[in-house]
């Protein structure tokens, strides 16, 4: 398959809302295209290519060479996104080259040294078409967005395979791309992929959010129910003096989390919360966030934020593998394995106490003052599957924290939303030296309002402009956003010192006079003070 | 005697370009007493004109739409033929754009000017090809007239439209098209691709479809899409205005993928704003290459751009050494886009389907 193969199949997979469209497109693309093309188009849609990446800058500078800026700049202005600009621009050379493959492309870009890379991406430049040009430099540029999780890719592979898509979740993080011994066994030509290392990854299961309207009918005896911290996802697998720590996507964070590896002596496979633990008290997640990410961490960081896990599943105890048993079953044998290792830096997720949904709900309110997202609810009887099963895990959230912004700038978005102001930093207001009342942003939010009212967002701040700077709008203390967060936090990043999480529009408060939203003041009060680590 | 300038004998006024010695408008916004038409479609052939100068094809489309309100006396000029109107000799020269559009050719004591009218430069089953006639000034369009718009060869987007009738063989595809020009270009282009199946219209596509046949042009079976019930819909080809697709009417089809045949489907983000699911480029104006390359078979010393990105194709002819300005023509195109930023509903509304 050629790369305009590959590039017309992103064109499609864009423009296609539904999401059998989508895999059909995928599995008709895998039945066409050729290996090992089609193993690099899988590990583009699942975010697997591990590919030498161009800067945006690059791509302009050679666009440059070609096009008279004037009109590069006001077509950019019109189309608003690079990638698309540049590749519907491009002048043509026709017969220039032969157009590349996609693994041309993989092969040829990481064996290039930086020199070599933009002589080469003007050759491809050259020979491809505009739908190739555009799908090349999504590719390069990173961020191929074209709606398709690494999911929806393997469920479309599996529907290609006749196969279970939970077979193919399980073998998945043991292959490489481009995956051909995968495509072989799909199309019944090879055996079953081996698990080459036996450290590898097994997929997650996950939880549904608990609508509100479910919350009645939820039979609260099935299930048992843990606090929800607010870390992230991580399980730790030791297998034949093997260590490894991985997110919930699979990528291996060990290194950034040295201290946790090093407590890791032991030969099974657990699934946990990765916190910041000081003293017993887990820290805001903000503190956990000064580790993520890291290739190394210095012994300043260790003993400023201390890691933790807290553990909730025990998926293999030796290679016994322990899935297909009953959550509380595995839950006495996690308990067991708990008190039999003692292992360093980690400890039980606590199983709450309730008989009644009345107290269930007491519970979850609670969680405000515990600093903790929620509860996870788990049916006893569930047994441990690969991916989003509807009804045996459920994540019930606090309700958020609310509070009445005033709209401050705007930005236009990306993508589909590329000529719409859609991009808000807020604030509130607070006492200046001089003693009158000042703006100060507390936050940014994208989203949390509808396509409608996104039109109607657009349109004030078009029409409240006061200010320009570059690509943002400052806009006159005219209109009231209520603003939903999960929490608040310190910072040294914002003017107000504080920092929101997870912050969206909750509702456009076109009736509230500016000057009634709320204050810093208020915001500070919301503040989390670190907690016991089982305070009950 | 040198010839006089074009600028002292056509001017913008609000209702249109007027050519002052020959007392009449060309392509007026509003009714005239003396209108020439350069084609069909409604922001430039307008109702209630006292006399309309227009080749017949395009007059016969003039009386389809508007009636008896098509105008006064519509008095019909062939290509090539010429006529005098108070002392200019007015022509008509193809335009490539739809059935009967032409460019208007005006000579005036020496000086000649042509009025393109809309138009485009590939080939098109449906209507004769456009002519590049020698002149003092010439008037062009410029809907696409930036370097991004690059249509792509037509069968290659025909091809698309039945390569996604082949994956999706239980749905109907539902193919948005403006009812004069792109419904009979599209249909034509789908006979040319070997598809003899009937294709099925929206009422609203049935008279110019009908007349487009009567001027000769093949467009094979037709049926009316009205009739249809949803089961026997699965699988068939569909074409219906772009203001149907999202209305009522589609729920007849079967889970429709939704297409549109327009210029402005090579911009992405256009095309999705509008829930388009299978963007065809098709486009009945010419792309930047093909006013670009225009005004080099013109030749005319030069250039003034009406409608579309006018800014960009002044700037290009400018450089190329041609005199080039924008003329400010209303009730046509879109608005002036505000500095950096589309404007959405100019560009993603009006823009798709006001011509």
């Amino acid at each position: 398959m050629s790369m305009p193969g590959f590039a017309h199949l992103l064109d499609r997979l864009l423009y296609t809302p539904q999401r059998n469209g989508k895999l059909r497109l995928l599995a008709d693309h895998f039945r066409a295209a050729p290996d090992p093309a089609r193993g690099w188009a899988l590990a583009a849609l699942t975010g697997t290519l591990d590919l030498k990446t161009a800067k945006p800058a690059l791509v302009r500078e050679l666009t440059a060479q070609r096009v008279d800026p004037v009109l590069f700049g006001w077509s950019y202005d019109y189309v608003g996104d690079l990638a698309e600009t540049v590749a519907l621009i491009w002048p043509e050379r026709p017969g220039a080259n032969r157009a590349p493959d996609l693994g041309e492309v993989v092969e040829g870009l990481n064996a290039a040294t930086r020199r070599e890379v933009p002589e080469l991406l003007e050759r491809w430049l050259d020979a491809l078409d505009a739908t190739g040009r555009w799908g090349l430099l999504k590719l390069i540029t990173g961020g191929l967005r074209v709606g398709v999780s690494a999911r929806l890719a393997k469920t479309a592979l599996a529907e290609f395979g006749g196969r279970d898509v939970a077979e193919i979740e399980e073998l998945w993080h043991g292959l490489a791309p481009p995956y051909e011994s995968l495509f072989a066994w799909l199309e019944g030509r090879g055996p079953v992929p081996a698990l080459d290392a036996a450290a590898a990854f097994r997929p997650l299961m996950l939880a549904n959010p608990l609508e509100d309207q479910e919350v009645a009918q939820l039979q609260v005896l099935d299930y048992c129910a843990e606090w929800k911290w607010d870390g992230i996802r991580v399980q730790l697998v030791g297998r034949d003096g093997q260590r490894r720590l991985f997110s919930r996507t699979g990528d291996d964070i060990g290194g950034a989390f040295p201290d946790v590896v090093a407590a890791m002596a032991h030969e099974a496979v657990l699934d946990g919360e990765l916190l910041v633990v000081r003293d017993g008290q887990v820290a805001p997640f903000n503190d956990l966030q000064q580790r993520l990410g890291r290739k190394t961490v210095t012994a300043k960081m260790l003993a400023d934020y201390p890691a933790h896990v807290r553990v909730y599943d025990l998926l293999f105890e030796g290679t016994e593998d322990l899935r297909e048993l009953p959550f509380v079953e595995r839950r006495r044998r996690l308990e067991a394995w708990m008190a039999r290792t003692k292992p360093d830096r980690m400890d039980l997720s606590e199983l709450l106490d309730f008989e009644t949904l009345d107290e269930l709900k007491a519970l979850r309110e609670s969680a405000r003052e515990n600093a903790i997202e929620g509860l996870m609810l788990k049916r006893a009887d569930s047994p441990y599957l690969a991916g989003r099963p509807k009804g045996p895990w459920y994540k019930w959230k606090r309700d958020a924290l609310l509070l009445d912004c005033v709209l401050m700038y705007a930005q236009r978005g990306h993508g589909k939303r590329s000529s719409f102001y859609s991009d808000f930093t807020f604030g509130a207001w607070r006492r200046a030296d001089d003693g009158s009342n000042e703006l100060v942003p507390v936050g940014k939010a994208y989203f949390g309002f509808t396509d409608q009212e996104l039109k109607l967002l657009d349109k004030w701040v078009r029409d409240h402009t006061v200010e320009r700077y570059g690509p943002v709008r400052a806009v006159e203390a005219g209109l009231v956003l209520e603003i939903a967060f999960d929490a608040v936090h310190p910072s040294t990043r914002h003017k107000s010192g504080l920092a929101m999480r997870f912050p969206r529009v909750h509702r456009i408060r076109w009736d509230k006079p500016a000057h009634e939203a709320d204050r810093v003041e208020t915001l500070e009060r919301l503040v989390e003070r670190p907690v016991e680590a089982a305070a009950r | 005697m040198t010839a006089p300038h074009p600028e002292t004998w056509l001017e913008v006024r609000p209702k249109g370009l007027y050519c002052k010695p020959g007392q009449f408008y060309v392509d007026p916004a509003w009714p005239v007493e003396r209108a020439v038409v350069t084609h069909g479609h409604a922001d430039h052939a307008r109702p209630n004109n006292r006399a309309v100068l227009a080749t017949p094809e395009t007059l016969a489309i003039m009386r389809a739409r508007y009636r008896e309100t098509a105008g006064g006396a519509l008095e019909p000029l062939a290509y090539g033929e010429k006529r005098e109107v108070n002392g200019v000799t007015v022509s008509f020269a193809p335009a490539g754009h739809v059935l009967g559009s032409a460019q208007a050719v005006l000579e005036y004591k020496g000086s000649r000017v042509v009025i393109s009218g809309d138009y485009k430069r590939r080939e098109d089953p449906t209507c004769a090809p456009f002519e590049p006639v020698p002149c003092d000034v010439f008037v062009t369009e410029a809907t696409f007239g930036l370097p991004v718009f690059r249509h792509p060869p037509s069968e290659g987007e025909v091809a698309k439209l039945l390569d996604s009738r082949r994956l999706f063989p239980e749905r109907t595809h539902v193919v948005g098209v403006y009812a004069l020009g792109k419904a009979q270009r599209v249909i034509a282009l789908l006979r040319r691709a070997g598809y003899d199946r009937p294709i099925w219209i929206h009422g609203a596509l049935q008279q110019l479809c009908d007349l487009y046949r009567d001027q000769g042009v093949e467009l094979g079976e037709l049926r009316a899409a009205t009739a249809a019930n949803k089961a026997e819909m699965a699988g068939k080809i569909v074409l219906a205005p772009p203001s149907a697709i999202a209305d009522r009417w589609a729920r007849r089809l079967a889970d429709p993928v939704t297409a549109m045949a327009s210029g402005w489907m090579r911009v992405r983000q256009r095309a999705k704003q509008r829930g388009v699911e299978l963007p065809l480029i098709i486009s009945d104006h010419a792309d930047w290459d093909e006013l670009t390359q225009t005004l080099e078979d013109v030749g005319a010393p030069e250039v003034w751009v009406t409608h579309g990105s006018e800014e960009a194709l002044v700037h290009y002819a400018g450089q190329r050494g041609f005199r080039a300005r924008a003329l400010a023509l209303i009730g046509r195109g879109e608005e002036e886009q505000e500095a950096g930023a589309p404007a959405p509903d100019a560009a993603a509304a009006g823009e798709l389907f006001a011509r």
